[in-house]
């Protein structure tokens, strides 16, 4: 075990390493001076190539890389390039809204996923059963920004339960969190549809049933707990999906976390915060894996750590 | 009997007095963006244009909703006969948020930081004019040569060329003073924590959520400003902050009407009062590169000038502009009513690049920024360059890497929308160097046409070299002169000006021209007032 957690993170560590240099690379080569981004339109030649040298930006790309990796080690991500301001305090004060916005989501999706896929798992190849199906399949396809802006008009503008956008309270959290959810809930309703037909033929269903427990208590006890288990390993992995959806969603509802710092760095190119937040995504999507493929032998006894 | 008049006087005074104009209040103002930066030396973007200037101060200011300079943080000042040397009285009593007096060294102190290339400030440039600007630029001197603080209430700049657009650049934002104690302090977050003379503070700044103005109980200007509290709301999509201006939460949405929501609220009867619709100092073009091979060839940018159709285009976008015919947008100073332009005229287009010899047409590539309507303006010039023959392939990208390619000349043409031009104060002359002079037809440059016209440029420094205030009228002639010159030489095809269009609340108040303020954008915050 000890040995197995040992090798993982080493794992990490190199995939995290790997992220550092393909962003890197990629924004290095990106057709567009950030130099003169910062000098603005009434800049000289001379004043742009000054805050070149001075950002280190004239420097070859190793050079460049060394330095970030040096700062890395000191947990020094750079200062913004347009705001000045260091990128560990911008992303700190808005990772906290942003692990808000998850935990919402995964609330959202569990109980959302598991509830449709446990009726249609009962009701299998009935009406209800393809009715869910069809709904958790416009679930996974529907774009999140028509969701949000549909959420939004609906139960914020026009029938005015929720405040519209926003930050700060209980109601300002239940919108986004159900936009960011909703394409999870749809893949855990078919994951939870499936495995609860798999625990459903077991054998220890029907020894239950033969025992004569009633139905209710056969499903609550017996088999529910069986077919979620396996599905809670998964929402280390929904992490990774959480990161693409925050941008567009933080976006719609004014939601203030990194995907919305992130937006708004890619359009004026400020490198040290997009940088920034891939290297926090790529963490939290490493360690979400680490932590799915950590909880799953302790859930099923029959998965080997090796 | 004086005294009966004078209380007669005193009574129309009062009745004069706009009635809207009551002080207090709060209003809510939202944006899409996170305020970058709140450091006069460095903001430099939309939204915080006008909120630096209700934070800071500097020596000109204009009277709201107008283009005209008036003395600010100066009492008076005084202009030499040779143009070249500008110097100010301060006025006394005026205090920064920290309570220290305002002083010459620290006009004196803040330009100079604008200047000094450590700073990163992207408005050192409008400094040029300032003797010994190039030592401190090249990092050689560690202050200006030029600017002299004569005694603690005067300041006096020396240049070394007349510059007739030099009180204009006093009123610039990266001429706005900071105290320096408050500046060392803070070090480079002093964006963050802003401290000036201006009309409000900076009371609270929850970064991606709110920022707080509360009026400034010691502004020096009686009255000013009307508001007691105006709360930035960021991180909103201009679409949900429209919603929420609707539901009564919200005083102005900062990023004004989404494109796709226009015509449907200009049509509301219940909104179509609130919006207020204004000229800008904006003009949308295409250019031409004259170093391009067709483009080199005047004939041909004439014909391209005639083959657009700007009505159809001005429809694209539901209205929100006016088509135009010349570099210069009409509501600034110098702009030539009677000049008429190129008509639209495929017919002598064509002719025209028969007579060039490029009579069969000839492939190009038209560069554009990839947010809308840019694109389908990039189409529907395409279409018309068709119609006479020419074959533009459109190159659709982020905006740094348009103005990547029209700084490395290697877009034969490019459509402005998003980069476009606004001037950064009043004048003529702002539209002419960086744009169409020959200082700025260099690598990194933004004369995109690479135009440089030698003629012209003498000319320009001519006009601006004109600071008698008596000769005004003439200066401006001088520079319409100029762009009609360059319109003959046809570098670019002036598309059309925005209009801008501020939507506010019904319990804003205030002079109609002060949200569409052509300085303070979106609105001019000392100046607007709200009824509860």
């Amino acid at each position: 075990m000890a040995a197995y957690l040992l090798r993982r993170l080493i794992q990490a560590a190199l995939i995290l390493l790997g992220v550092t240099f393909i962003t890197f690379v990629l924004l290095y080569i990106l057709p567009a001076d950030p130099a003169r981004q910062i000098a603005g339109r009434s800049a000289t030649a001379e004043t742009v190539n000054n805050i070149r040298i001075q950002l280190g930006l004239d420097q070859p790309l190793y050079v460049q890389y060394g330095r970030y990796l040096d700062g890395l080690l000191h947990l020094d991500l750079g200062r913004s390039y347009l705001q000045k301001t260091e990128v560990t305090t911008l992303i700190a004060s808005r990772l906290p809204a942003t692990l808000l916005l998850m935990l919402g989501a995964i609330v959202c999706e569990l109980a959302i996923g598991l509830t449709m896929g446990l009726f249609a798992a009962i009701r299998r190849g009935g009406r209800i059963d393809q009715t869910l199906m069809v709904i958790s399949f416009v679930a996974v396809s529907a774009p999140q920004f028509v969701v949000g802006i549909l959420l939004l008009y609906v139960f914020a503008v026009y029938l005015g339960w929720f405040p519209i956008g926003g930050y700060g309270s209980f109601s300002h959290l239940v919108l986004p969190a159900i936009t960011l959810g909703i394409l999870g809930a749809g893949w855990y309703s078919r994951m939870m549809r499936s495995s609860m037909i798999d625990v459903l033929r077991q054998d220890f269903i029907r020894t239950a049933r033969a025992k004569g427990l009633k139905p209710t208590t056969v499903m609550a006890v017996h088999a529910m707990p069986n077919a979620i288990l396996p599905i809670i390993a998964m929402i280390g992995i929904d992490i990774g999906y959480f990161m693409s959806g925050i941008v567009v969603v933080e976006s719609v509802f004014g939601w203030p976390g990194i995907g919305q710092l992130a937006w708004q760095a890619i359009q004026r190119v400020d490198i040290p915060i997009i940088m920034g937040v891939t290297l926090v995504s790529a963490f939290a999507i490493v360690i979400g894996n680490l932590l799915a493929d950590l909880i799953a032998p302790l859930i099923d006894p029959r998965i080997k750590l090796r | 009997m004086n005294r009966l008049i004078l209380t007669g006087l005193a009574a129309l005074g009062l009745g004069v007095m706009p009635i809207a104009a009551q002080a207090g209040g709060e209003i809510v103002i939202t944006y899409k963006d996170d305020v970058s930066t709140l450091d006069p030396a460095i903001g430099y973007d939309w939204q915080n244009w006008s909120m630096i200037k209700s934070l800071f101060d500097g020596l000109m200011d204009y009277k709201p909703g107008t283009t005209e300079l008036v003395p600010d943080l100066a009492e008076s000042y005084d202009i030499s006969p040779d143009g070249k040397t500008f110097t100010f009285k301060i006025r006394p009593g005026v205090k920064f948020g920290n309570g220290r007096e305002v002083t010459a060294e620290d006009v004196k102190y803040s330009i100079e930081r604008v200047v000094n290339p450590e700073t990163q400030s992207p408005g050192a440039g409008f400094f040029g004019s300032i003797a010994g600007f190039d030592e401190m630029s090249a990092g050689e001197a560690d202050s200006l040569s030029g600017v002299t603080v004569v005694d603690p209430m005067t300041i006096k700049f020396e240049l070394s060329r007349p510059d007739a657009t030099f009180l204009h650049v006093m009123a610039l934002n990266f001429a706005h003073v900071v105290p320096k104690e408050e500046v060392e302090k803070w070090g480079a977050d002093f964006g963050k924590h802003p401290v000036g003379s201006g009309a409000y503070n900076l009371t609270e700044w929850t970064l991606g959520q709110r920022l707080v103005f509360e009026k400034n109980q010691d502004y020096w200007k009686e009255g000013i400003p009307h508001l007691d509290k105006i709360t930035f709301e960021v991180g909103q999509e201009p679409t949900v902050a429209l919603l929420r201006l609707k539901n009564g939460e919200v005083d102005i949405p900062g990023d004004g009407i989404p494109p796709a929501q226009f015509l449907q609220v200009k049509d509301d009867p219940e909104y179509k009062d609130r919006i207020v619709e204004g000229g800008q100092l904006h003009t949308g073009y295409v250019t031409m590169n004259v170093k391009t091979p067709p483009f080199d060839n005047v004939k041909v940018r004439q014909a391209v000038n005639m083959a657009i159709n700007k009505d159809r285009i001005v429809r694209i976008i539901n209205n929100r502009a006016v088509p135009a015919n010349q570099p210069l947008p009409p509501s600034m100073p110098g702009y030539d009513k009677a000049y008429k332009g190129y008509a639209y005229d495929p017919e002598k287009a064509k002719a025209l690049l028969a007579e060039a010899g490029v009579g069969d047409g000839f492939d190009t590539e038209l560069y554009v920024m990839n947010t809308d309507p840019n694109p389908r303006i990039a189409q529907a010039i395409q279409q018309d360059l068709a119609a006479i023959g020419i074959k533009a392939d459109i190159k659709s990208l982020a905006q740094a890497n348009v103005i990547e390619a029209g700084g490395n000349g290697t877009a034969p043409m490019i459509w402005s929308g998003g980069m476009a031009w606004i001037a950064d104060f009043p004048d003529p002359s702002n539209f002419y160097g960086p744009i169409l002079g020959c200082a700025g037809a260099v690598q990194g440059g933004w004369n995109w046409s690479w135009y440089c016209n030698e003629d012209l440029d003498k000319m320009a420094a001519e006009a601006d070299s004109m600071t008698d205030p008596d000769k005004q009228a003439d200066r401006e002639k001088l520079w319409g002169e100029i762009f009609v010159k360059i319109m003959d030489d046809a570098p670019w095809v002036p598309i059309f000006n925005e209009q801008r269009f501020t939507i506010r609340s019904a319990r804003m108040g205030g002079d109609d021209a002060l949200y569409v303020d052509p300085v303070h954008i979106p609105v001019h915050y000392d100046a607007v007032t709200v009824s509860e």
